[in-house]
């Protein structure tokens, strides 16, 4: 992804005269917006590196504790354990995630282009993470979920999903793989259309086979895509919070409690602000990390469609 | 966009094997999305009577409205218990309310003063344009939780926490993709039409309001509809500030009707109701506006 940004013009002598007092002008149209920044997400950045030197209960006043914080995050084994839990759930939803949507994304473009089918394999996108959850909660349910009635006459029997301590990560992430396959398959689908025709017609004459084909051009072609697709939902899963707080709550016997959920405990349940917002910075450098990747793969791939 | 279909794979057999499965392979998945959502209105459609007995079914023998009256408020609580409810319901209804103000409000303010920033980074010039618009970039990996805490201690000091403006503050002015995604449309609009209504006497909002917002409805849509479908579906930010229940969003409100039914049995029925009015509004947009709703998103991925 390009950044966009041009190189400031060079200033001649004569000012620019298109509009009078640019400069003016300019910082009140950007006022509003600089406004929401300054005070939404400069500050609060800023404020965050500060709190996470603090210990603070939101009641009294926050006292300074250095780095105390970051070294109860380095030995704190939950965190370790929630870290861990997370990776798990990352594991789990990214690669059923992304080989689901390319399977789709090729099937969508092989045979259908009907703009009903892509909208019908949106509709799970388009849902709030909770009512997703709540989708999954019922239809999961081990006494009355329509999954487990049908499970029931088969050799597997009746699952516990959410409620088992083995099953609960897999399952959540299963959820969110129903959730974001349609809308990664779209992604999937546009990069496919991106892709010129006549390098296919080279191959067919030249008597590939539709494996290779698909192996030998599709895959390197796609590779752009697959990198933005596989690093923004890199991000996102490592964020998982939502279906977590709706579903388990970090249960059962802790197997769920993923990172952003114990950040979010710290902070809201035990109010523990500067501990919740030193760990909070932790996944902000992993994420960093992640970012960096995305741009350095990206821009290793900018040529391979010319 | 090109849609030349492409043919290279004309099948060499009338119908080959792998065609069939990979047919098979697409309906399956098609199934898989939709199902789901049907199970929802069954279960919303069917009575407290009929849960039990019915729970293997695809559709209710007996469907009633009663459990989508009960949600939102519609019956006595009387009535609502008679129905299989716990009484104690969560108002949907001012919570449809709250969700719908929370995402226009932001809709409308975020596109327009994001437009009005784009606009100024696109085409005017003033000292420390670039150095702000390259913090803006910046500010777009920040993850959500880094910033929630300090923002929720903002708006609690502010004392508006449980209101609107507090739900609203992070998002209504700005956010920096919407800032990024409109900058980039604007600089490619020709500069031809802006110099000749300067020529004429326009002053530059003038020329943003009655040149380049007309100019460039489709990356505006594409920003409201992208914008719409991220605000109706927000949980976390709504969870955090609003605890009143005057104040709950659709989600909020959802999680917290689910958290009140008791361990053990769930109100379904009506958890199913609440589940389905909260989707309501983004099948009827993907109804409506579908061909835009689909580019919008693919849109979002690719650049």
């Amino acid at each position: 992804m390009s950044t966009g940004i041009d190189a400031p013009p060079l200033r001649t002598t004569a000012p620019p005269r298109r509009f009078p007092s640019q400069a003016v002008t300019g910082y009140l149209f950007i006022l509003p917006a600089l406004i929401g920044f300054a005070v939404f997400y400069l500050y609060p950045a800023l404020r965050g590196v500060q709190i996470s030197f603090t210990d603070w209960n939101l009641l009294s006043e926050p006292s300074t504790v250095g780095m105390a914080n970051y070294n109860e995050v380095i030995r704190d084994p939950k965190f370790w354990s929630a870290l861990g839990i997370t990776v798990k759930y990352v594991l789990w939803n990214i690669p059923v995630q992304t080989l689901l949507a390319l399977g789709l994304a090729v099937a969508m473009d092989r045979l259908v282009k009907s703009m009903f089918v892509k909208g019908l394999l949106i509709l799970p996108y388009l849902l709030s993470s909770v009512v997703v959850a709540m989708i999954f909660l019922w239809l999961l349910d081990p006494f009355l979920g329509i999954v487990n009635q049908w499970l029931d006459g088969t050799p597997l029997g009746k699952q516990s999903f959410f409620t088992s301590a083995e099953q609960a990560i897999p399952t959540i992430a299963f959820v969110n793989v129903w959730k974001h396959m349609g809308f990664n398959a779209l992604l999937f689908y546009a990069g496919l259309q991106a892709i010129p025709r006549t390098v296919y017609e080279a191959a067919s004459i030249d008597g590939a086979s539709e494996l290779t084909t698909f192996r030998r051009i599709t895959l390197p072609l796609l590779r752009p895509v697959t990198v933005f697709v596989l690093v923004t939902s890199l991000i996102g899963s490592f964020q998982i919070f939502d279906t977590v707080a709706v579903t388990t709550q970090g249960g059962p016997a802790d197997a769920t409690r993923v990172l952003v959920y114990y950040i979010y405990q710290n902070a809201f349940s035990f109010f523990r602000m500067g501990y919740a917002t030193a760990m909070s910075m932790v996944l902000f450098v992993i994420l960093v990390v992640f970012t960096l990747l995305q741009m350095r793969l990206l821009r290793a791939n900018e040529s391979d469609l010319e | 966009m090109t849609t030349v279909p492409r043919s290279y794979h004309r099948p060499r057999k009338p119908f080959p094997l792998g065609r069939l499965l990979a047919w098979l392979a697409l309906a399956l998945i098609l199934i898989i999305s939709v199902f789901p959502i049907l199970i929802v209105l069954k279960t919303a459609l069917t009575s407290n009577r009929d849960l039990f007995t019915e729970a293997a079914r695809l559709w209710p023998s007996d469907p009633t409205l009663v459990n989508f009256q009960r949600v939102l408020g519609l019956l006595s609580t009387e009535q609502a218990q008679a129905a299989g409810g716990s009484g104690s319901a969560v108002n949907f209804l001012s919570a449809l309310k709250n969700s719908a103000i929370f995402t226009l409000l932001i809709v409308v303010g975020q596109t327009f003063f994001s437009a009005m920033a784009a606009y100024a980074f696109a085409r005017l010039k003033f000292p420390g344009r670039d150095v702000i618009f390259t913090l803006f970039l910046i500010a777009m990996m920040i993850p959500g939780i880094v910033l929630f805490i300090p923002n929720f201690i903002t708006v609690r000091n502010l004392g508006w926490l449980n209101t609107i403006p507090g739900m609203v503050a992070p998002f209504i002015l700005m956010t920096p993709f919407a800032v990024f995604f409109l900058r980039q449309f604007f600089l490619s609009l020709p500069r031809e039409t802006e110099e000749a209504a300067f020529l004429d006497g326009a002053g530059p909002f003038t020329i943003f309001w009655r040149i380049t917002l007309p100019m460039s409805q489709g990356p505006l849509a594409t920003l409201a509809i992208l914008t719409t479908i991220g605000m109706w579906n927000e949980f976390f930010w709504p969870f955090l500030i609003a605890k009143d229940e005057a104040s709950f969003t659709l989600p909020v409100a959802l999680q917290v009707f689910k958290s009140q039914t008791p361990q053990g049995v769930p109100d379904w029925t009506g958890l199913m109701a609440g589940t389905f009015i909260t989707a309501i509004p983004v099948f009827l947009m993907l109804i409506i506006l579908g061909r835009r709703v689909v580019e919008s998103l693919a849109f979002s991925g690719t650049k």
